[in-house]
């Protein structure tokens, strides 16, 4: 006999979907299938039943060669790096729940370190331009029940975030919205014809790099004022038309992701897209969201932000918590040298970082903690196989609108392996010790 | 005016935070006492003459006092900064956040500096000889007051987010600059010697930019009005005249709406 457990949540992107089921064998031990989630979801599941899965932590010899170590000797090794350290970077943070999150906290503020998430190659710029002019954002939930206009700007949930269009945005009857998806507008922003392009009411081919003129543009027209003929490869009168439609419309919302963050101008686009959706409440309702990656890199900025006041790049090094992305954020201080040490946990930056900083991290005294082989693993002295949070263990993940959302354990993880909170738990009593405090 | 001489004799390993290399935190100090002054590695603090060595003596208030700084201080952070009186020499390039938050004063550098160069600066005036980095004279994240007054002239180039919230002063760049310039400006004037990239004066409120190259790509918020004449740091040539960002709100005075004023040599 088979088990079904219901309303799992999916720990894999930040729309954190949660009407997941699990087929899980008898002893619950296996995990059999997965269904309503979309391919990656389901095989984020599955790859935890990986027979080949590593189980207990690896050293790295001097040949290059691994050799396995215990639990309590991979704590040992990672207290006295950072504890001796004299700048650690503590880097990742957003594929684990936010109780890790806590305790990791602790350890960076004891050390001294640079704790840093995955925003800071990702939704960072977002997080600046907020700081700097505010968010009229809402839930999910109100997108579903509400928006008849959508607007996705540099992103591609199609790929991205695969049910975040039929389960939130486009295509969902809710309660003021009946008629699905054909009683919304969609209007698609991308230098690149995408499939959710495809999907699109109004797709503007936006010139590569000019999307801060396009939004300049938009705000333009708000005001009724003068355009040139041309902005950013987009027609003067299909920006009034759009103008129109996203004045007329009755709530709105804007989602945004990598192209507009990771482009030119980064934090500057979101500022102005954030100012063109304060514009249009003067019309109607309107609001903007990031569409966040990783499943609770919003938990790490919610949890830093109410432990330090500041949602990523925080600098602990001189006891009190500073923040200046392009100073402390994870690739400055690898490129730049300004760090001696590097603990990752929850990210492979040895996958998304550029290959200088990587290099820095091969040079580095390196730990990664992450159940699975990754390029970063491979730049690492030692390698701390964990359970798959989510999967294994349950705990609090923050959804990309900032809805904490709890997640739930579905099978048990291999005998005698540890989760990211534990290990970091027996990190943290080492440095405690170390540090006589 | 007494003349104090630091020169570097320790590279740090990491990088040093010195943001006692001020004439305020120098005055009325012997030798030793300046030597015992605390800089910051990482998560150690060490003192200052640990990495200077120290001659001459301050004066007895900050503004009888000179700074020499000496060596490759391409690792050395924060020199100058928060300074409000006296002067500041650097004989050579420097690191991130030099003369930032200054209030008074002079600090000249006979090399480039890094990023975060004048950040929030209120007063005095800065004179590097090559380049700056990213966010010459702009505002602290998250702040909405940038450069507020004083005098910041780069010889060379400019790196992006130049005079970002920019609320008064002035900036002259000899060179050229690269993306966003001026971007929620609100007072103040930028003087680009050389070309600048695009995105200028995006959300711009009041204030002036005046660029004597070209603009890759204008914001589609500038309006052309008309040409002046206008003398410029002592050189006379004709601009035209744009009026932005149009989608950007303005204040009124005296009934009448005020731009910013954006100026392209003719």
């Amino acid at each position: 006999m088979t088990k079904l457990i219901t309303d799992v949540v999916c720990p894999f992107c930040g729309t954190l979907c949660d009407d997941l089921e699990v087929v899980v064998s008898d002893d619950g031990k296996e995990l059999l299938e997965v269904n309503n989630a979309c391919a990656i979801g389901a095989e984020k599941f599955l790859h935890s039943q990986a027979k080949d899965r590593l189980t207990r932590p690896r050293m790295r010899n001097e040949d290059g060669s691994w050799r396995e170590v215990s639990y309590d000797e991979a704590a040992e090794f990672t207290a006295q790096m950072l504890a001796k350290s004299k700048k650690p970077l503590m880097y990742g943070w957003s594929s684990t729940n936010c109780e890790s999150q806590v305790v990791g906290s602790h350890v960076a503020e004891l050390v001294g370190g640079q704790l840093d998430n995955t925003a800071t190659v990702c939704h960072g710029s977002t997080l600046i331009a907020v700081q700097d002019v505010g968010v009229p954002s809402c839930t999910l939930g109100e997108i579903k029940n509400r928006a008849d206009m959508v607007v996705f700007w540099g992103c591609n949930p199609a790929h991205a975030h695969p049910r975040h269009m039929s389960r939130y945005s486009l295509f969902p009857r809710g309660f003021f919205t009946a008629k699905g998806h054909r009683g919304r507008t969609a209007v698609v922003v991308d230098p690149r014809p995408t499939d959710s392009a495809n999907l699109a009411d109004i797709y503007l081919p936006v010139e590569q790099g000019r999307d801060y003129e396009l939004l300049s543009a938009l705000r333009v027209a708000f005001r009724n004022e003068q355009l040139p003929d041309v902005v950013a490869g987009i027609s003067k009168e299909k920006i009034y038309e759009v103008a129109e439609k996203m004045k007329n419309a009755r709530f709105g919302c804007i989602f945004f992701g990598m192209g507009v963050t990771h482009s030119l101008s980064n934090n500057h686009n979101i500022d102005i897209a954030i100012q063109v959706t304060r514009d249009l409440n003067e019309f109607t309702k309107w609001s903007i969201m990031p569409m966040r990656g990783h499943y609770n890199v919003t938990g790490a900025g919610e949890v830093w932000g109410w432990q330090f006041g500041f949602p990523f790049c925080v600098d602990l090094s001189r006891g009190f918590a500073r923040y200046n992305p392009g100073e402390s954020s994870s690739n400055d201080l690898l490129m730049r040298e300004e760090i001696d040490s590097v603990f990752v946990l929850g990210s492979d930056p040895g996958a998304h970082f550029p290959f200088s900083s990587v290099k820095k991290m091969n040079a580095l005294p390196c730990v990664v903690v992450d159940p699975h082989i990754t390029p970063s693993t491979v730049v690492a002295d030692l390698h701390v196989p964990v359970a798959f949070v989510g999967v294994e263990v349950g705990g609090c993940a923050y959804r990309m609108d900032s809805v904490p959302i709890e997640s739930h354990k579905v099978v048990d993880a291999p005998e005698g392996m540890l989760t990211d909170e534990e290990f970091l738990k027996l990190v943290l009593a080492r440095v405690k010790e170390i540090k006589g405090v | 005016m007494s003349t104090v001489e630091l020169t570097l004799k320790q590279q740090p390993e990491l990088y040093l935070e010195t943001e006692k290399i001020t004439p305020d935190s120098f005055a009325g100090k012997s030798a030793d006492e300046i030597a015992a002054l605390d800089v910051y590695e990482g998560n150690l603090t060490h003192k200052l003459g640990d990495f200077f060595t120290i001659s001459g003596t301050p004066g007895q208030t900050a503004q009888d006092t000179v700074i020499k700084v000496k060596g490759d201080l391409l690792r050395i952070k924060w020199i100058g900064a928060k300074m409000t009186a006296g002067k500041v020499i650097v004989d050579s390039n420097t690191d991130m956040y030099t003369g930032a938050f200054m209030e008074g004063g002079e600090i000249i550098v006979n090399g480039n500096t890094g990023h975060f160069t004048a950040l929030g600066m209120k007063g005095g005036n800065i004179h590097i000889k090559g380049s700056a980095g990213n966010y010459l004279g702009a505002a602290y994240r998250g702040d909405w007051r940038g450069m507020m007054g004083g005098v910041l002239r780069v010889d060379g180039d400019a790196g992006s987010d130049v005079g970002t919230f920019m609320r008064g002063g002035e900036i002259i760049i000899g060179g050229n600059t690269d993306v966003h310039v001026g971007t929620h400006q609100e007072g103040g004037k930028i003087v680009v010697k050389g070309n600048a990239k695009s995105k200028v004066g995006g959300q711009m409120v009041k204030g002036e930019i005046i660029v004597f190259g070209t603009i890759d790509v204008m914001m589609p918020g500038f309006a052309h009005r008309d040409n002046i004449d206008l003398e410029v740091d002592g050189a006379k040539a004709t601009f035209k005249r744009f009026e932005g960002d149009l989608g950007e709100r303005h204040p009124k005075s005296k009934g009448k709406v005020i731009y910013g004023q954006l100026y392209i040599k003719a």
